[in-house]
């Protein structure tokens, strides 16, 4: 069935629900409302509201309650209405969620997975469009997860809330419902810490997640005479070394595109362990295509900060002149 | 019904034991004699082994610790209004209630020697580990009661915390959410009147901790924290009540920190020593004591043997906390998550390498 991210990411959670009764959802507005983005409409009808809970307007609440719920055998889904607040709940994904497992010798797990829309490109509001997942991925014990389409967000959130772990599950909000595809109705999985090869190519290598992608495909396309490998990462941590680095051998040059800021981010932790395992592949420097080290701007200005197909082609072409 | 009848607003504070051990005789809880007997035993056990602590401590063979002197009652009163199956969530001052649940001494001591297998429980031990960020367990106290009740399982989550934490936000979101989930929750707040040096009349200007509750929806009691039979009472009557789906209760139990608030602290700055003993004449072992002697249950000879026992008691963990093997590399590496991802296991295998080649 043909159907967006949102409407995929709706039909994961209802098929979990269903096959697991320890799944539970919960944030703010997602019950009767259905969440702001609509994605988790239907569930407390079908499932009522002691399994879709409708909580307070509490961030921190909300996670350190998943912790506790998880600790205690539910499988809980907490939904941020925007990852530019999870700050609030921050403390207690560090301080509890990515420690409960070591500290108690895998006595007590977290399983929990926080889901959130991410990142810019749709001209919101201050604080809607961070894309912060360097952050989240820094931290030991947590997992980071960002599907780039439609299918890959069914079976990549199949697989975070089957999973024994914590899991940070990011939603590129501009790509909600930007792109239509083909996904299987029943329930798949796609594993945690696997990068997929989205094209073959022998020239350069471009790696990106989330809303990047159809930004590079975009990019890509208008090369002439130029064959991209293109590598959707899909897991931020664990990270997928290994896919990275076959690439690198076939190609000899990378690009990283990320929609973060460039400094401290995924892009550099790609870009060194190019370095440490791979450098006598290198034919040129590693490029990273990044937003600058500043404040997300306001919608006005938002498009001299967001990456685009042609910035992305000038970093192509950098790799390729060096 | 105490808890209805103690409302913090008026002022009222639940005492059923006096400083002199006589009780009044229609509040007292009826406990059967190897309850009390093993009550007593277990704070007495507590001093002993929180004295310790402070001592390995001054010889460096324990890290920073935080005593609990004094509030031997205030940890262990509510953790006897638990069943097997109730869950405790403790701050981080609450040894006497872990002893009660079962958690082995030796691994207390352990934890504090700075080995993360201290918070390795035997199974079915529903206690979690200390929460070094103040206040934050609160909400797990909720999120665990919330699971429990919604797969019916019939068990109640009763957590600790201090006064400094209830100035916390995930305090207040905590009983907030507690309050709205009608979660099977007990809060126990040990004030004991300070967070580090902190007075409490500086965390709060209401009167009580215990009238929080009512801005939530739901009662809250304050307790003489130095009165293990009151702490017992109001506690089980609040577990019985979150059982019964009565929704959560507050229990603010008012009690003092005699040592300092870890051994890194000199309370001697903050801290009239007047104040201090002042406090000594309300001592909970000493009081629970007198009462046990009263019911002819206690005497200087019991009194004799059992301090000579615990003393070998508690030398005995410390001796086998010490004896516990040093953790290895893999130790560190290998709970992060249940399956070891790739780079990890690389960076795993890097450090042995270095560290074995030394
Ligand atoms: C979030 C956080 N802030 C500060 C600290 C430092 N700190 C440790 S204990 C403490 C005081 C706690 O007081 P209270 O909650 O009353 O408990 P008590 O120590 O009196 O038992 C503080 C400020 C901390 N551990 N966590």
């Amino acid at each position: 069935m043909k159907m967006n991210m949102v409407s995929a990411i709706n039909l994961a959670l209802h098929q979990e629900m269903e096959r697991d009764e320890t799944v539970v959802v919960m944030g703010e507005d997602v019950g009767v409302d259905g969440g702001v983005f609509r994605v988790t409409e239907g569930l407390i009808e079908k499932f009522g509201p002691d399994r879709v809970i409708d909580t307070p307007l509490s961030e921190s609440g909300i996670v350190g309650t998943a912790i506790g719920m998880a600790m205690n055998g539910l499988r809980p889904v907490a939904e941020m209405q925007f990852m530019g607040f999870s700050y609030l709940s921050l403390n207690q994904m560090i301080t509890h969620a990515a420690r409960m497992r070591n500290r108690t010798r895998g006595r007590l797990s977290v399983p929990m997975v926080l889901r959130m829309p991410y990142g810019g490109g749709v001209k919101a509001l201050e604080h809607h469009s961070e894309s912060t997942e360097a952050l989240y991925a820094q931290i030991p014990g947590l997992k980071v997860v960002v599907p780039s389409s439609p299918k890959q967000a069914k079976g990549l959130l199949t697989s975070s809330i089957r999973d024994p772990d914590p899991v940070v599950f990011l939603e590129p909000k501009r790509s909600y419902r930007l792109i239509k595809e083909e996904v299987p109705e029943e329930a798949y999985t796609i594993p945690i810490g696997k990068a997929r090869v989205m094209q073959e190519g022998d020239d350069v290598t471009v790696v990106g997640w989330g809303a990047m992608l159809p930004l590079i495909e975009t990019a890509t396309k208008k090369l002439e005479d130029i064959s991209a490998e293109i590598i959707d990462l899909r897991s931020i941590s664990p990270m997928d070394t290994e896919t990275i680095l076959e690439s690198v051998k076939k190609t000899g040059r990378v690009v990283v595109v990320q929609e973060a800021p460039r400094s401290f981010g995924v892009g550099a932790e790609i870009s060194a362990r190019i370095m440490e395992k791979s450098v006598l592949h290198l034919e040129a420097p590693v490029e990273r295509v990044a937003a600058p080290d500043i404040t997300v701007p306001l919608p006005r200005s938002e498009d001299y900060y967001y990456i685009n197909p042609d910035r992305i082609m000038r970093g192509i072409a950098k790799v390729m002149e060096f | 019904m105490l808890i209805d009848d103690y409302d913090p607003l008026k002022g009222k504070r639940l005492q059923i034991l006096k400083e002199t051990g006589t009780v009044i005789k229609t509040l007292e809880p009826q406990l059967e004699e190897d309850v009390l007997l093993k009550a007593y035993r277990t704070m007495v056990l507590t001093r002993a082994a929180d004295d310790k602590a402070v001592k390995l401590q001054r010889q460096g063979r324990l890290g920073a610790y935080p005593p609990g002197l004094g509030q031997e009652a205030s940890q262990l009163g509510p953790a006897m209004a638990l069943d097997k199956n109730d869950w405790l969530i403790w701050a981080f001052r609450e040894m006497g209630a872990l002893i009660w649940k079962g958690v082995p001494l030796w691994r207390q001591f352990l934890y504090w020697m700075g080995n993360e297998e201290g918070n390795n429980f035997p199974d079915g031990i529903r206690v979690t580990p200390t929460s070094v960020p103040v206040g934050s367990q609160i909400l797990h106290a909720v999120g665990i009661s919330y699971a429990s009740k919604i797969k019916k399982e019939g068990s109640v989550a009763l957590v600790y915390f201090g006064d400094g934490g209830s100035s916390e936000g995930d305090f207040h979101e905590g009983l907030n959410m507690a309050g709205v989930l009608n979660t099977p929750t007990v809060f126990v707040c040990q004030n004991n009147q300070y967070a580090i040096s902190m007075r409490r009349a500086k965390q709060t200007a209401s009167q009580t901790i215990a009238q929080k509750a009512l801005a939530y929806g739901f009662e809250g009691i304050q307790v003489d924290g130095n009165d293990l039979l009151a702490l017992y009472a109001a506690t089980k009557e609040a577990v019985d009540r979150a059982r019964n789906g009565e929704g959560p209760t507050l229990i603010e139990s008012f009690t003092y920190r005699r040592g300092d608030h870890t051994t890194s602290d000199d309370a001697s700055r903050y801290r009239p020593e007047k104040e201090v003993t002042e406090w000594e004449k309300r001592d909970p072992i000493l009081r629970f004591r007198k009462y046990l002697e009263k019911k002819k249950l206690w005497d200087d000879e019991k009194e004799k043997k059992l301090l000579d026992e615990i003393q070998d008691e508690v030398e005995r963990c410390v001796a086998k906390a010490e004896a516990y093997h040093k953790p290895s590399i893999e130790d560190i590496f290998k709970h992060t998550y249940a399956e070891m991802p790739p780079e990890l296991k690389d960076q795993m295998d890097r450090l042995q390498q270095r560290e074995g080649s030394e």
